[in-house]
């Protein structure tokens, strides 16, 4: 069955084209910021807050 | 920067929610009902629209799509305006999105009981209500992307991104699986056929689960865990990961639903491998949603959301381990078509989508109503109450789906098979007992529920719309370092087309190969069409939701083969707009009805139909006594047999015209046999053509055992 081989090249070089994608954004600082977002959503936002003036 | 004042919108969040509180007791209700039709067939009225096969349909339809449904569009629009600082785009937007849904639901409850169904299961609905769940969604996509597009926040929080990948792949599985061709205006035949059909299907359904029922649960989860707790989320980085490969992974496990099955093994294989490959995300996003309460369970001891946070995330793992395991062949084998499989879907039912509804429900209601819950002690009752009945559901379905595997498995030493089909259904019974008792437990914690919140809304004031200020995006602002990703969290529209492409790139690579190469589907040269006769018994086997509770696929173990004959083979469906293979077996395999020792008389079909248990006492299949006054609807013939004409059936030209002919004559050979038997009834009736249908079942086979393969 000649569409397995097709198949399994196919995905296993989109799996690799992903890892590589992923390997070169940790390299590259992509996800410097992952500390900031998870902490801004628990703010609320209600007006005259403080909070408001420091979203980017 | 200036800041903005704008008001969040919590009326169509309260809508949204209403409507699933009251949807979820409707569903709970019909599948409470479901499960004691199983012990008790009376329960089913003796009248069409109360039996089983058209209550199920609107138990899961009604739980998934009306209850969760509408859960989560209270979830995503809730969150994801404080998420973007944003109120929704489009009031207007909004209530099209309310009151489109609320309709569908109407019509598909409707629909579901009056028999008009497409057979395939959890896409039911028929193609009026189908083009209208198309419409809605885009009105809900757009509402999504315009709130996305006018936010005043750049940063895309992981929950959106899971967002718009379900509406995204919702859509695309949505439109491929509901190619249909009308025949009637509640009436339409599959547009894929056997084989085919059942990849597209299951693929679908599948994706479903996967796109329905949880990637829009887990940004659910994903905002309001850390809301709950007031802390961040464990990992943001784990979030991320946890995203993409959940989206790339899920999207090719389809197949796994058709293990052993007449489906190209080489599409079997790769089910199973890509879902034995999504334990890591989901494990990763169960670790990440429980470690973000790391140091805080303390919290988890007095909070009750909380508490439905922590089983709903320990469910999706316990789920997400489990699936993977029921994809490996050897373990699929034993619980594919028992049980074991509706213990496996409601722990991800109940404790997953149930327990996040429940969580979701008592956080949002003293949020927008400006009060404390009226009683945790009684939200902590629901919750305990609640768990013990996943509990008293689960273990006995396990317990039933193993017994009744091995029973079917089971050889005297003499090399036959040692248990009747109906052995290992009455053996079982307490079992289903058992269930619907942790299933009535799980209810009455839902009205708990009920109470506490009504309690809640009427001490509370209602804020309708909330207001809040934040500074508005920069325009063209300038990144040194500019990276994809953070690119594309930027651009919600490219991150659209991604992610598109990325689930296309999964959907094509499987479907296609089956389209395109022949080889994969032999032919089997004696295989024919149905004659119209045949056709209407078998649109009556849809109607009457018989798949529900047979198969017609015998998978290649000595166990099937002896208890129902040669197993199926691919070539045998071609014309089966739709498949029919089914999912589970409550009762025998139907595949080879019409042929070797299975076969039966047509006066105990007759009988049969008009009272199971007479025929074969004990068993807990409802009567269809109705089949026996009702007669075939001749005026459709011409249009059915032009509509599989037109799909590549091979009906000689002009045959519609002569349809009705060689109905009435194959009719009257089967009324004149009944006769024989002392069984007086016209020809016209619905159970002739029932009848007929089920003596087709296999037999094309039989006829010529050679098969040939259609390439070259």
């Amino acid at each position: 069955m000649s569409a397995i081989i097709l198949l399994l090249f196919a995905s296993i070089s989109v799996a690799a084209l992903f890892l590589g994608a992923f390997l070169w954004s940790v390299k590259s600082g992509q996800y410097d910021d992952e500390a900031s977002p998870p902490i801004r959503m628990l703010f609320d936002n209600k007006p005259g807050s403080t909070e408001n003036k420091i979203s980017k | 920067m200036q800041v903005e004042k704008f008001y969040y919108d919590n009326k169509i969040v309260k809508a949204f929610s209403y409507a699933a509180v009251l949807f979820g007791i409707v569903g709970m209700l019909a599948g409470l009902l479901v499960a004691i039709q199983f012990y008790y067939p009376a329960a089913t009225f003796n009248f069409a629209p109360t039996t089983f096969g058209r209550i199920r349909p609107l138990h899961t339809n009604a739980v998934i799509f009306a209850f969760v449904g509408n859960y989560m569009f209270a979830g995503v629009y809730y969150s994801l305006q404080r998420l973007c600082k944003a109120r929704l785009w489009s009031d207007k937007l909004s209530w099209i999105h309310f009151w489109g849904w609320q309709a569908i639901i109407a019509a598909a409850a409707i629909t579901l009981l009056l028999g008009y169904t497409t057979g395939k299961e959890y896409a039911e609905l028929e193609w009026p209500i189908d083009i209208a769940i198309t419409l809605v969604w885009v009105v809900f996509g757009i509402n999504m992307f315009g709130t996305i597009l006018t936010r005043r926040e750049s940063h895309l929080y992981v929950a959106i991104w899971f967002y718009i990948a379900t509406w995204v792949t919702v859509a695309m599985l949505h439109i491929v699986n509901s190619f249909e061709m009308p025949v009637s205006l509640f009436k339409s035949y599959s547009w894929y056929a056997g084989v085919q059909d059942a990849l597209v299907q299951w693929w679908y359904g599948h994706n479903a689960v996967a796109f329905f029922l949880t990637t829009p649960i887990l940004g659910i989860m994903y905002y309001f865990l850390p809301k709950a707790a007031n802390r961040p989320v464990y990992s943001y980085r784990l979030s991320i990961i946890h995203f993409w490969a959940l989206i790339f992974l899920y999207i090719w496990a389809g197949p796994h639903h058709l293990l052993y099955t007449a489906l190209p093994d080489w599409a079997q294989s790769l089910g199973s491998v890509f879902s034995v490959m999504l334990i890591f995300p989901s494990w990763g996003g169960m670790l990440n949603g429980l470690f973000t309460l790391r140091g805080a369970w303390d919290k988890v001891r007095e909070e009750p959301v909380l508490k439905f946070f922590v089983v709903a995330v320990t469910c999706y793992g316990m789920s997400t381990l489990e699936g993977p395991l029921l994809s490996i062949k050897s373990i699929n084998a034993i619980s594919h078509f028992t049980d074991w499989t509706i213990a496996h879907v409601h722990i991800g039912a109940m404790g997953w989508n149930g327990f996040m509804a429940f969580g979701l429900f008592y956080f949002l209601v003293p949020k927008m109503w400006n009060t404390n819950l009226y009683s945790k002690k009684l939200a902590t009752n629901h919750f305990w109450l609640g768990t013990i009945g996943i509990v008293i559901y689960a273990i006995p379905m396990y317990w039933a789906g193993f017994t009744q595997a091995q029973m079917w498995k089971t050889f005297t030493e003499e090399g036959t098979l040692k248990f009747q089909f109906l052995e290992t259904v009455t053996h079982i019974i307490p079992m289903y007992v058992t269930r619907s008792i942790g299933g009535l437990l799980y209810l009455v914690g839902v009205f708990m529920m009920v109470y506490n919140l009504g309690k809640t809304i009427t001490q509370g004031s209602f804020t309708a719309n909330e207001a809040a200020e934040a500074a508005p995006l920069p325009k063209n602002a300038t990144h040194h370092r500019e990276y994809w990703h953070r690119w594309i969290e930027r651009k919600p529209l490219a991150m659209l087309v991604f992610s598109l492409v990325l689930v296309a790139i999964g959907g094509i690579l499987e479907l296609v190969p089956t389209f395109l190469v022949k080889s994969n589907i032999p032919t089997i040269s004696s295989v024919k069409p149905y004659t119209p006769l045949e056709l209407h018994g078998r649109d009556i086997y849809i109607r009457e939701g018989c798949y529900t509770c047979h198969s017609q696929m015998v998978r290649p173990f000595r166990d099937e083969v002896a208890r129902y004959g040669e197993y199926s083979k691919a070539g045998e469906f071609v014309y089966d707009h739709p498949f029919q293979w089914g999912s589970k077996r409550t009762g025998p395999d139907l595949a080879r009805e019409g042929v070797g020792r299975n076969k039966k008389s047509d006066a105990w079909h007759y009988n049969h139909m008009m009272d199971p248990r007479l025929m074969s006492p004990g068993s807990i299949m409802p009567p269809y006594p109705w089949l026996l006054d009702d007669p075939i609807d001749t005026a459709s013939t011409g249009a059915k047999i032009r509509a599989l004409q037109a799909m590549g059936v091979p009906y000689p030209e002009g045959f519609d015209q002569k349809a009705n002919k060689d109905l009435m004559l194959q009719a009257t050979s089967i009324r004149l046999g009944l006769k024989g038997e002392k069984i007086e009834t016209p020809a016209d009736r619905e159970i002739i053509a029932l009848i007929a249908y089920l003596q087709r079942l296999g037999k094309d086979i039989t006829a010529a055992p050679r098969q040939t393969t259609a390439m070259k």
